[in-house]
């Protein structure tokens, strides 16, 4: 079938060549006796952002998929050689933005690697608490979409009604909804307060209800059922040679999570389970992310018991921002936060690779230092962009309605696969 | 040293003793540099040996060290299900036509990595079977990674659209 013979490649070149140049014009004597090249993106609602497809079809049959990428592409790892480590920050609410607190987590545990500092443990605690939180935002976000891709606007509707309550709660700890920039090299910017712990508390208790509100309205839905069972799938061993991780790699029965394989912050001590299905379909793919949720409420409630109090940040003056408060009222606080705006971090020389299980899959950082106050080399491994190199793969033989399903399974957010 | 770096690199020492001389550990991890003529061979050896097993490519990067002599690197990060362990190659080319073999044929996720290091840096990957630019458009001539392309570009390298 892949076999083409010297005048159908010509013909497809041309179809291409109009595709790209308004000028040239193509007709067929037979529309039916060709494949169609169909451009998606990258303005399209369901490539969530900006992912641009070029679909080869035989009528409504997938023959190839070519994602395209760039449309998003800020050049975060040149910026981040030009910005000190602390300046830095922001910038990584950009990547994944529906789980920003999960992305500063990720980042300041790679700088304090490269550092050799360790936060306090009340602040190992609060940023455990935010991943979860981040993450559990995250499949929110994915399952309401999954089912708008498909038609089942309700349940967009009530999950971005949780969604909206989890931001409100994003607000009270880190100031802001979105672009949080909550954690510090060392610690977190301030205290969550414990009235906010208790709202926290208060979301998780209801959370499991609502989200049961909503898997009634799909685990027995015929339609939704029909539209992800048998869809998109890939195999065992090639999504391992694509390096697909997260819960897409778990949908294809294997049992791998960074928070069990190499536990970072306070995982090791926590209760929890690491859910995979076989299939590697779309089906999967959902199943995985929704007893994810509850595995992360587990964690939450987990971690609202046990949180130690005590400092939010490390006391090491030479790498960690001291109190804004303190810096107006004492010499030694003024002078180093001064060096450490101006100057930055001064790490030792090294490089370094630090990876979270963040809600997409593995989002490691790759530092490389010189010993100056900037990182000579950033590089930002975002799952969403390994990810999606694999799309290829499951949609061959799709129909092209299968299309928007299988992008919404796959979960990909164009701010972290483009940088 | 930690019981699993020096594992790994008394396994490398032994099927590859004449290359293997610079190996460091910093904060637990391990980096080997090689020779990029060997590259491939050591990947393979290190994806298909029993017991190491480094069965995912998770990142593979370029570098500019801004260095008359080999001046551009190239990273491989590798992780092991079975050991959940990592260590990380590096091997080095030089300024003029930068050119590294490809390890796509090892793990089929080295593909896009090696489009966007090219893109990036201009790093040939001999070998790639679709080496075409990641993130910036195909006429664009420069490699905005390289420490001699500025931060705020070069005017008039990016066309812009028509009226």
């Amino acid at each position: 079938m892949m076999e083409t013979k010297p005048e159908q490649s010509s013909r497809k070149s041309r179809i291409l060549e109009a595709l790209e140049n308004e000028h040239v014009s193509i007709s067929f004597d037979d529309p039916l006796e060709n494949e169609m090249v169909l451009n998606m993106g990258p303005q399209h609602p369901s490539t969530h952002g900006v992912l641009r497809l070029l679909i080869k079809l035989d009528g409504e049959t997938v023959l190839a998929s070519v994602p395209e990428l760039g449309y998003l592409h800020r050049g975060y790892e040149k910026l981040a050689e030009n910005c000190s480590f602390h300046e830095f920050i922001p910038h990584t609410d950009r990547l994944d933005y529906l789980s920003p607190l999960s992305n500063n987590t990720a980042y300041v545990l790679a700088v304090e690697k490269l550092i050799g500092i360790e936060a306090p443990p009340r602040a190992q605690y609060i940023r455990t608490l935010i991943s979860e939180l981040a993450r559990i935002s995250s499949h929110l976000m994915f399952f309401g979409s999954v089912a708008m891709d498909i038609g089942a606007l309700t349940v967009w509707m009530w999950s971005f009604r949780e969604r909206e309550k989890l931001y409100d709660l994003f607000e009270r700890i880190a100031g802001a909804r979105f672009t949080t920039s909550y954690t510090r090299i060392g610690g977190v910017a301030q205290d969550i307060a414990p009235e906010t712990l208790w709202s926290i508390r208060n979301f998780i208790d209801e959370l499991p209800g609502k989200v049961r509100e909503c898997e009634n309205l799909l685990n027995t839905n015929r339609i939704f059922l029909e539209r992800v069972d048998g869809i998109g799938i890939i195999t065992k061993e090639r999504a391992l040679d694509l390096g697909l991780t997260g819960p897409s790699l778990r949908a294809c029965g294997i049992e791998h999570d960074l928070r069990r394989a190499n536990p970072y912050l306070i995982y090791k001590d926590l209760d929890f389970a690491v859910p995979t299905y076989e299939g590697g379909d779309c089906l999967a793919r959902y199943y995985v992310r929704m007893a994810e949720i509850q595995e992360s409420i587990k964690i939450v409630r987990q971690v609202l018991e046990k949180i130690p109090a005590g400092e939010v940040k490390a006391g090491q003056p030479k790498q960690v921002l001291p109190k804004k408060e303190r810096v107006y009222k004492k010499m030694e606080e003024l002078i180093h936060d001064f060096m450490l705006i101006n100057f930055g971090v001064n790490p030792p020389v090294g490089e370094i690779y630090h990876a979270v299980e963040a809600p997409k899959g593995e989002l490691g950082f790759y530092i490389y230092s010189n010993g100056e106050g900037q990182p000579w080399r950033l590089k930002i491994r975002s799952p969403s962009f390994v990810n999606l190199q694999s799309i290829s793969t499951m949609m061959k033989g799709a129909m092209i309605s299968d299309v928007v399903a299988i992008i919404a399974s796959l979960d990909p957010i164009m701010g972290e696969a483009d940088k | 040293m930690d019981v699993m770096n020096n594992k790994i690199l008394d396994r490398l020492k032994t099927k590859f003793a004449d290359i293997i001389s610079d190996a460091t550990e910093f904060r637990g991890e391990l980096t080997v540099v090689l020779p990029k003529e060997r590259i491939v061979e050591v990947c393979r050896f290190l994806k298909e040996d029993d017991e190491l097993r480094f069965n995912l490519l998770a990142d593979l990067c370029g570098i500019d060290m801004y260095t008359p002599t080999r001046r551009f690197g190239i990273i491989y990060n590798l992780y092991s299900f079975t050991n959940k362990f990592r260590v990380r190659l590096k091997t080095f080319t030089e300024a003029d036509h930068p050119k590294v073999p490809t390890v796509t044929g090892i793990w089929g996720t080295a593909n896009w990595h090696e489009r966007e290091t090219f893109d990036m840096f201009g790093i040939i990957f001999e070998g790639h079977p679709d080496l075409r630019r990641m993130y910036m458009p195909d006429e664009f001539e420069y490699y905005p990674l390289r420490k001699d392309f500025p931060l705020m570009g070069i005017r008039g390298s990016l066309e812009l659209p028509k009226k």
